[in-house]
């Protein structure tokens, strides 16, 4: 009971705050909302007993990246009013596709798993170990070994690739 | 019931007013000592030695008018005191502050809760008090705040990555991220790890000096450049909320440094049996008193040294302290597999 009362709580908050994410005309406020969206989600890891996943979504989400979204927000916004869309039409047909496919695969994950059993991979019950740092470690470092690796290849792609994009002159 | 809710409600009670009232007379501390360090006497005035400077301050700050500036965004201008102060006291959740003790009959563990990743929450936390100044700086609409948030923000980014790294290199050597767990492996091992671990007992106590923005690395605070601060636009009560935040933070880092590298509350030696006799003073004194060495060495760091230049403290943040810290994680990773 309490369970399912907190389980909706979050899941309402997570969503009103990405609602305002995408609402807010401020872009500093639209931020702040964000970080509330991730604090939520931190919860609710928190609430499935998954204290290692809640406190690093805190330390890298709300505490690295959206410090940085800020930072780049507030050197660059000028406090300019919000433009209006100059053409409305432009990216209609792609937008329609994307969100029609995003909202297939909603439709699709809900129905699947409807009529799956009940036994899902379990998030475990009060007291259970799921999410401990060393259930976690075994999934990444002996389980999951090369989709690990490459995934941190591929970021550290991204990251050079970054640097030699922001220094031409190197 | 009493178990589940009553003590955990007066654990927590008791740790934020005690933390509270200690931050009060830090600010003496602080005053008391800098100006013996420049031989003067320091605050004198209210009640004997000036003793009850810190209940006049307070009063003058809860009566002073609270101003909002007119070009000031007013929501995120209020907000940021209480972002900035919150994260620094919901740490005191995870610190040991004893032993578990009997009260009345009953057995009491004196730490609110023993999360199995306490030292992460610790870490998580402490990155999300950095919003407070960030949001301050911006909210106020004014140039020497803005400028001010910035350094601040940069310096704590910096910084963190380092202290961070210094902790995986300690957690290495206690295997363990429970803060009663590592007390623990102290205990077993006999030895603080301020000794197994110099280095990183360094490099955290120098980060926590710059994520503090203490002097040496004060530049968001230099007064002589930028008037002030990022709270140079608060007054009363809100200010005072700054003020409390930075106070409060050095007491986490002073807490944080004596569970993690000094041992917590166990008493010096724990495992020489003819020592015994420290015993009798108990855990949570000797908690405390480690603490407060670390608050003494802040206080006396500030009187002491001169301020850094802020392309000095970024060269000794990321050129430096980051690649030391890195090492650190490394050698101490082979040598835990090695022995």
């Amino acid at each position: 009971m309490l369970t399912t009362l907190t389980f909706y709580t979050l899941a309402f908050l997570i969503l009103v705050f990405a609602a305002l994410v995408v609402t807010a005309r401020n872009t500093v406020y639209s931020i702040l909302f964000l970080v509330g969206d991730f604090l939520a989600v931190a919860l609710l890891y928190a609430a499935m007993n998954s204290m290692f996943v809640a406190a690093i979504q805190v330390l890298v989400y709300a505490g690295g990246i959206v410090v940085l979204y800020l930072f780049v927000v507030m050197l660059v916004n000028l406090k300019r009013p919000a433009e209006e869309a100059i053409a409305p039409q432009r990216h209609n047909l792609l937008g329609w596709l994307l969100s029609a496919a995003v909202l297939g695969e909603l439709v699709f994950l809900g129905v699947y798993n409807a009529f799956r059993s009940a036994a899902g991979p379990n998030l475990g019950p009060a007291g259970g170990t799921v999410g401990f740092v060393e259930n976690v470690g075994v999934a990444l470092y002996a389980d999951y070994l090369i989709p690990f690796e490459l995934a941190s290849m591929l970021l550290l792609v991204a990251m050079v690739g970054a640097i030699i994009l922001a220094r031409r002159e190197l | 019931m009493v178990d589940q809710i009553v003590i955990p409600l007066l654990k927590i009670l008791i740790t934020l007013n005690a933390t509270l009232v200690a931050v009060t007379f830090m600010v003496l501390l602080e005053r008391k000592v800098i100006a013996w360090v420049q031989n003067r006497l320091g605050p004198m005035r209210v009640g004997p030695h000036g003793m009850l400077q810190p209940i006049a301050d307070v009063i003058k700050l809860m009566t002073k008018e609270d101003i909002t500036p007119v070009k000031a965004d007013r929501y995120v201008f209020t907000l940021a005191p209480f972002l900035a102060l919150i994260p620094a006291l919901i740490v005191f959740a995870v610190i040991p502050f004893g032993p578990e003790v009997s009260l009345f009959g009953r057995r009491v563990v004196l730490q609110i809760t023993d999360l199995n990743v306490g030292l992460l929450y610790i870490v998580s936390v402490a990155s999300i008090g950095v919003y407070g100044i960030i949001l301050a700086g911006w909210a106020s609409n004014s140039k020497f705040p803005l400028l001010a948030s910035l350094r601040a923000s940069a310096q704590l980014i910096s910084y963190e990555v380092a202290v961070t790294m210094a902790l995986v290199s300690m957690v290495v050597s206690a295997g363990t991220l429970s803060m009663a767990g590592i007390i623990n492996a102290q205990f077993e091992q006999g030895v603080w790890y301020a000794f197994v671990q110099p280095l990183a007992f360094f490099i955290f106590f120098v980060g926590g000096l710059a994520e503090t923005n203490r002097a040496p690395f004060d530049l968001a605070e230099a007064e002589q450049e930028l008037t002030g601060g990022f709270h140079t636009e608060y007054s009363g009560m809100r200010f005072a909320l700054f003020f409390l935040a930075e106070y409060a933070n050095m007491i986490v880092v002073s807490a944080v440094a004596t569970t993690l590298f000094l041992g917590g509350w166990l008493r010096p030696f724990p495992n020489v049996e003819f020592l015994g006799f420290l015993g009798f003073i108990p855990g949570w004194c000797w908690f405390l008193a480690k603490t407060f060495v670390f608050l003494y060495v802040f206080l006396w760091v500030r009187a002491t040294l001169p301020r850094y230049r802020y392309d000095q403290l970024m060269r000794l943040g990321w050129k430096v302290l980051i690649p030391l810290a890195i090492a650190n994680v490394v050698v101490s990773g082979i040598l835990k597999v090695l022995l």
